[in-house]
């Protein structure tokens, strides 16, 4: 029973790391090419997880609505790259932290001005409906596991596109040298537009796919955005393997923590006084981790910039 | 230097005289409105002193609001139910709350800056954010104190000689402690340690090449600036008379650093300016339309790409050091 | 004959397999000034840095005053009263003149932890800081923010800043970059005239100012010292017209 709990919450956090892969992959790919901290990143998650909603509810078919999803992100973040963000690349951190925390207000007003207050609701594609048994007699939801495989798959591709293609050379040029591109001829804004979109789509997936887990509402993408931080600070600002070492390790240790420290504190201390300072212990279990690496290594795991 | 003098006295005033004005034409609920702009600028001013003179963009000061707020709460609380609290009695007076409440934001603000000051830029951004969500989530899962439910406070608590239940004299409460937390940043910004915050700010390489470590200049101003917002949160849950997780929330962090742009970052009066814009701008678009968040949105990134400098830099011009 | 101020010896450092610094031996003796010169990439910038403690050489000996200073960082060096002024101008750049001088006689007298006295009526802040603004003739600018100062006058600020700092020796880093005929001139007096009070180790290209000012010259080519000696010597030594001074001379 024990192991089965275990495993079971293992997959659990590996989906709950792999979702938080793709917002903090975004984040950090922004932040490595364009040195823009952006807050309004969690709205781009909002987005596509009400795009993939609505158009689900309207057509019936869940793909239909992750295409969407990606599409109206993407589109989201070209927008709102060309029209606000670029105006901020020059500007200190303080600034850029201000601008998108009022596109955070804009786009969450907008958002509930189109679909209203109430959530709405996203139900798993019925062709990855049920569950699937695993070795240990556990049962496991199989759209979970798909998470997962998606989750893997986008990780890959994205390593692939970054160390592969002409686009990934630029994103590197850009990366290390931003002069450097201008001479090698790469027409800046637009490659900026592109890594933007790139990096809002990859969130609009990310809540398109966790929206029919969970309720889609305004404000779900920065508990989310927060967490997506907290990676990224832990594997190294603007290094996308540290990003998904971080998700990893950041979904995992949340999930454990939740099941585990309640437990190990009932048999330390009584289950009456565990409960609560179990749940407050495991709820701050990912800053106490985040703090422990910074203690150690002030520039994350993989630092990208010196 | 003389112009923002003048507009410094004439904002003080200003907050100074609109709960007079709003008693006489018999509008109390203005005196909240006033009460309320004194507590979120004395915040400010606290996160002004990192922020602004210090250049450490905290975004976790909401953490230390909470705290205080929660100082009252539970000290209030204890001193209603008449239970001991680690053995002491708890109290409904303000100035042993304040104390109490520096005390506590102190030091968690202590092993919070020395490990966050370890870093800078955009890591001390999201480390700030990431230790007060910490703080946050405490909050909402220990359910001695309400959790995510929240404290009420059931009987604002008191100052000596005063009657704070009357809004007035609460408000009047709130304004000094805004005009002492002023005074004392006049001092600190004008100070030896000042300019070496300051100096940090510009240029921290050469703070240290002349021998002083720019590290340990950072620390004690991010705990007073720490102490300064956590006496702003007591006042807050006093006011509210209420207390709950969403003080501490990053929604609450975001604010602060709102209010002090808006002002001027990094003047003596900025926090106060951004704090009567912000109620000011919350109340009349609040009154319009439900949706105002939609058009603060729109308004603070006007001031972001067009009005650099905050309502100070504006109208007193670029800040002059001696 | 007097002990150097400043005593290097057999100083090396390399990157990778590239000698930087080659066994160097170099002394400042009092009231002089003693010129470096040396073609780009000679390691003239890197020398500086291992004297002045923000990098450590692989062998060697630095004493400074009779002291061994190998094992302290670029603020305790400063402290015992090595200056050094830095090739890329770097102020607090919203801070008058004034208060640049100032917070350097602050770091000097270690007591930044005081809260509430103004510092701009604090005369053992404000009276040194203006001697030393006086010395470098930079008195009639203190309340202009380093931000506005011309180029020629943060080089005198930055030298300001050194003397404040209370130095028995400074290290130059090529003071005259930049600065026009007539700020080159103004600062080639000041030079002169500090001398007598902190020897100076000079790294300069601009040979008019180091023919007129330096007492010794030392030519640093790929991280080895190829000639030292009096002025006239250097000048006409043709190993040094060879390697250095080739068409310019």
């Amino acid at each position: 029973m024990q192991t089965a709990l275990i495993v079971e919450q293992l997959l659990n956090g590996l989906q709950f790391g792999v979702m938080l892969f793709l917002m903090a992959a975004g984040l950090t790919l922004i932040f490595g090419v364009m040195g823009l901290i952006n807050l309004a990143h969690g709205s781009f998650y909002m987005v596509g997880a009400f795009a993939c909603a609505a158009v689900a509810a309207a057509t019936g078919s869940f793909w239909l609505g992750l295409a969407a999803s990606l599409v109206a992100a993407a589109a989201a973040g070209a927008l709102i790259e060309v029209t606000v963000i670029r105006r901020l690349y020059g500007r200190d951190h303080l600034d850029q932290v201000l601008a998108t925390f009022a596109l955070i207000l804009i786009l969450s007003e907008s958002v509930r001005w189109l679909f209203g207050d109430f959530p709405l609701y996203l139900n798993i594609p019925p062709q990855l409906g049920g569950a699937v048994a695993l070795p240990g007699g556990v049962q496991y939801p199989v759209y979970r596991l798909a998470i997962i495989a998606a989750g893997l798959l986008v990780g890959v591709a994205l390593y692939a596109l970054i160390a592969r293609t002409r686009l990934g050379m630029r994103i590197r040029a850009g990366e290390s040298d931003r002069e450097m591109i201008g001479a090698l001829g790469v027409d800046i804004s637009t490659l900026y537009t592109i890594v933007f979109a790139l990096g809002a789509a990859l969130a609009g997936l990310a809540g398109a796919m966790v929206g029919a887990l969970q309720s889609v509402q305004v404000g779900m993408g920065e508990p989310v955005l927060i967490l997506a931080f907290v990676v990224i600070v832990i594997g190294g600002i603007g290094s996308i393997k540290g990003a998904f070492v971080g998700a990893l390790l950041v979904g995992v240790t949340d999930t454990l923590g939740r099941i585990l420290l309640p437990q190990l504190l009932a048999a330390a201390i009584g289950p009456a006084q565990a409960a609560g300072i179990g749940a407050a212990l495991a709820s701050m279990s990912i800053y106490i981790v985040m703090a422990l690496i910074l203690a150690f290594r002030p520039k994350g795991l993989y630092s990208a910039q010196g | 230097m003389r112009r923002e003098g003048l507009l410094n006295l004439v904002l003080a005033l200003l907050l100074l005289a609109l709960p007079f004005a709003a008693q006489m034409l018999g509008e109390p609920f203005y005196v909240t409105l006033a009460t309320r702009m004194a507590i979120l600028a004395l915040a400010a001013v606290g996160l002004n002193l990192a922020l602004g003179f210090g250049g450490l963009v905290s975004f976790g000061h909401a953490a230390f609001f909470g705290i205080g707020g929660y100082a009252a709460g539970i000290l209030a609380s204890h001193a209603f139910n008449a239970e001991p609290l680690l053995g002491l009695p708890g109290t409904d007076q303000m100035p042993v709350i304040w104390l109490v409440a520096a005390l506590v934001c102190a030091l968690v603000a202590l092993p919070i800056g020395a490990i966050s000051l370890r870093t800078s830029g955009v890591y001390f951004i999201m480390i700030t954010l990431a230790f007060a969500q910490m703080v946050y989530y405490f909050a909402v899962s220990w359910p001695a104190y309400g959790g995510e439910d929240g404290l009420s406070i059931t009987v604002r608590n008191g100052f000596p000689g005063l009657n704070t239940a009357n809004p007035l004299s609460f408000f009047l409460v709130c304004y000094a402690v805004l005009m002492a937390a002023l005074v004392l940043m006049w001092r600190i910004r004008d100070s030896r340690f000042g300019a070496a915050l300051q100096a940090a700010r510009q240029n921290d390489t050469r703070v240290a090449a002349i021998g002083i470590r720019p590290y340990h200049i950072r620390l004690a101003a991010f705990v007073i600036s720490a102490v300064v917002t956590g006496i702003a949160g007591a006042l807050f849950a006093d006011l509210n008379r209420f207390v709950s997780p969403s003080m501490m929330s990053w929604q609450m962090s975001g604010e602060l650093i709102v209010l002090i742009i808006l002002g001027g970052t990094g003047r003596l009066f900025g926090p106060v300016a951004g704090a009567i814009l912000y109620v000011l701008l919350e109340f009349a678009l609040g009154g319009l339309t439900e949706r105002w968040q939609f058009f603060l949105g729109f308004i603070l990134l006007g001031v972001v790409l067009f009005a650099r400098g905050g309502i100070i830099g504006v109208l007193a011009g670029k800040a002059r050091h001696g | 004959m007097a002990d150097p101020i400043l005593d290097i010896r057999d100083l090396s450092k390399s990157f990778g397999g590239l000698k930087a610094t080659d066994g160097v031996s170099l002394d400042l003796r009092a009231g002089e000034i003693h010129a470096l010169i040396g073609p780009n990439g000679a390691g003239k910038t890197t020398l500086i840095h291992q004297i002045s403690g923000g990098l450590r050489p692989d062998a060697g000996s630095i004493r400074f005053l009779g002291q061994d200073v190998l094992g302290l960082g670029v603020a305790a060096r400063a402290r015992l009263g090595l200056g050094r002024t830095f090739q890329i101008s770097s102020l607090a750049l919203e801070f008058s003149a004034l208060r640049n001088v100032m917070l350097a006689v602050q770091g000097r007298q270690g007591s930044s932890f005081r809260f509430f006295a103004n510092v701009m009526a604090d005369t053992s802040l404000t009276e040194p800081a203006m001697a030393a603004l006086d010395r470098v003739g930079l008195a009639g600018r203190a309340a202009v923010p380093a931000a506005e100062l011309s180029h020629g006058e943060r080089r005198q600020l930055e030298i300001a800043i050194a003397l404040a700092l209370g130095s028995r020796a400074l290290l130059l880093d090529e003071p005259m970059a930049g600065m026009g005929q007539e700020g080159s001139r103004a600062l080639t007096r000041l030079l002169d005239a500090l001398r007598a009070e902190a020897p100076i180790l000079l790294v300069e290209h601009d040979m008019d100012a180091v023919f007129a000012l330096a007492d010794r010259i030392s030519v640093l080519v790929y991280g080895r010292i190829v000639a030292s000696g009096a002025v006239e010597d250097i000048r006409n030594n043709p190993d040094v017209r060879q390697a250095y001074l080739g068409a310019s001379a």
